[in-house]
């Protein structure tokens, strides 16, 4: 009995370390939906090169500057990592969307598709196709449970994982709900005309939405690159999948959605490993994604406002 | 103050505008009428830039503002209530006042709002309320206060008693007729030509993208061809 809870609550913390990055990078589709209406398909892109800017952070800048305090090594690759990803979100949207805003939707997405396709084969011209390793810097953990039985265990790394999010998350919240970009953010993302009616230049608000997105999925790659202490040009596809759906499960265009849908989905997968195969929980995730589409489109916390006329 | 010269204005083909020419002074109300689709909002709109004019000369305080951007036009002392008023409706009261007062300092920004509570005490009271679930009149009032908020010398006004009760919409035309003593210019469109042309130092007739007729305000009240077609006989 004892063995079984154990084993759920292994899963549960597996599931919820994986889902906390899937809600990292689900804010950036959900942000850029919420203010110009497009799914950014480059965006899984930006988190794969998140994971390489930290990767040549902490084996190329930080041995040469001759840092060894950790704290300090982590600080530092997340701020060189979330700068240098916010710069290519700004890129990306001023190079591949602004220009063909305002015209059919469907330019937009294959516009996105192309920056995709484009920003995947740039890195493995400049870093090669194969996995790069990354060292563990963070080691050890707790465990709990009976010696001789199944034990619980919760690393550091994980713990360093929830942290993260939890902090980032909660400065996110705070700026959009609080600071006065926040609130033009939320004003533009519901009506963009009455905004630039009132002098707000709705080009710097979208590029802000953009950078900011991307910043977060820089936070986790960053998290994810030392989880998994490996890379590749290719990742930034499948957790981009993972995260759109994250963001359609908890309601395309809502933050708080994102982060619901980020932890849901992580928990379902790391479920469906354990219980059933591990080979499914792609289906089961997708297969969620489609369930939502159908059932419920407006996802889990995405209602549409009722307006008075 | 505003003066447009022979303006036009194209929604893809349609012509919406067809050379319109007229003037606000400082100081004054002037009062567009006309019959839905005449063109009384693009009018409003082409001036703020959005859609611009395909020709003509649009010139605010003497500047020629004619090819600049909405948020440049914007922050140059001009303030829009727009057609059906568009609060933001996710955002409470407060909120919505704060995105007009968006580039003043915090010391303008406190006397402007006080400036607006005083005029509209039931925004004040309603300061944290979420504005989409407002009323009607309560949601226009806070559209002219957002307005207010970015401190203009001209305000257009866009259908403001558009579905409001009889009550409300004779708080709002006082308040506008306020607004004109405190000095501020009033260039106000609306289908209920009775009211607007009674406040009105001049008036502006507008018909299928021209304008038609200008005279003041009471002379347009007594013209034959008027009461004809907006007054009802």
């Amino acid at each position: 009995m004892l063995e079984t809870a154990l084993y759920f609550i292994q899963q549960l913390l597996n599931g919820l370390t994986i889902g906390s990055t899937y809600a990292l990078i689900a804010i950036g589709y959900t942000m850029v939906y919420g203010i110009i209406g497009m799914i950014n398909f480059a965006h899984g892109e930006i988190y794969m090169i998140g994971t390489y800017i930290s990767f040549i952070a902490i084996s190329g800048l930080i041995p040469l500057l001759g840092i060894e305090y950790l704290p300090l090594i982590l600080i530092i690759t997340l701020a060189v990592s979330m700068f240098i990803s916010s710069t290519y979100g700004w890129a990306i949207e001023r190079i591949a969307y602004r220009p063909v805003r305002g015209g059919n939707r469907l330019i937009a997405l294959i516009s996105a598709i192309g920056m995709s396709i484009f920003l995947q084969n740039y890195v493995r011209i400049a870093q090669g196709s194969r996995d790069i390793a990354m060292p563990s810097l963070i080691q050890g953990g707790w465990s709990f449970g009976p010696p001789e039985g199944f034990q619980a265990s919760l690393s550091y790394m994980q713990l360093f994982i929830f942290i993260a999010t939890f902090i980032t998350m909660g400065g996110l919240t705070l700026f959009i709900a609080r600071s006065r970009m926040g609130r033009a953010c939320r004003a533009v993302s519901e009506d963009m005309k009455m905004a630039g009616l009132l002098g707000i230049n709705t080009n710097r608000i979208i590029s802000l939405t953009f950078v900011i997105g991307a910043a977060l999925a820089a936070v986790a790659g960053l998290l994810l690159g030392l989880y998994y202490g490996v890379t590749n040009p290719y990742i930034g596809f499948i957790a981009g999948l993972k995260a759109f759906t994250a963001a359609v499960l908890g309601g395309i265009g809502s933050i708080p959605g994102a982060m619901l849908g980020g932890l849901l989905l992580g928990v379902t997968e790391s479920m469906t490993s354990a219980y059933f195969s591990s080979e499914y929980k792609d289906v089961v995730s997708f297969g969620l994604l489609i369930l939502i589409l159908l059932f419920r489109p407006t996802g889990l916390l995405g209602k549409p406002e009722v307006e008075k006329i | 103050m505003l003066k447009l010269q022979n303006v036009h204005t194209h929604y893809g083909k349609i012509e919406a505008l067809k050379g319109v020419s007229l003037e606000v002074k400082e100081g004054e109300i002037v009062s567009l009428i006309g019959a839905n689709g005449a063109g009384k909002s693009t009018l409003l709109m082409t001036v703020c830039g959005d859609p611009r004019a395909s020709s003509g000369k649009i010139l605010f305080e003497g500047n020629d503002i004619t090819q600049a951007n909405t948020p440049d036009i914007m922050r140059s002392g001009l303030a829009i209530v727009p057609e059906g008023r568009r609060v933001f409706a996710g955002l409470t009261v407060l909120e919505n006042l704060h995105m007009g007062g968006f580039f003043t300092n915090k010391q303008e920004f406190e006397s402007t709002l006080e400036h607006v509570f005083k005029l509209f005490p039931r925004l004040r009271e309603r300061q944290s309320q979420r504005s989409g679930t407002m009323s009607g009149g309560e949601q226009q009032m806070l559209a002219i206060g957002r307005a207010l908020m970015t401190k203009p010398r001209m305000i257009f006004l866009d259908e403001p008693s558009l579905g409001l009760a009889p009550i409300i919409i004779n708080q709002i035309f006082e308040i506008i007729e306020q607004l004109r003593d405190e000095g501020m210019t009033v260039f106000l469109v609306e289908q209920n030509a009775n009211q607007a042309l009674r406040l009105a130092d001049r008036g502006y007739v507008l018909e299928n993208g021209e304008v038609v007729l200008q005279d003041t305000g009471d002379n347009l009240l007594v013209n034959e061809d008027v009461r004809k077609a907006y007054l009802g006989g």
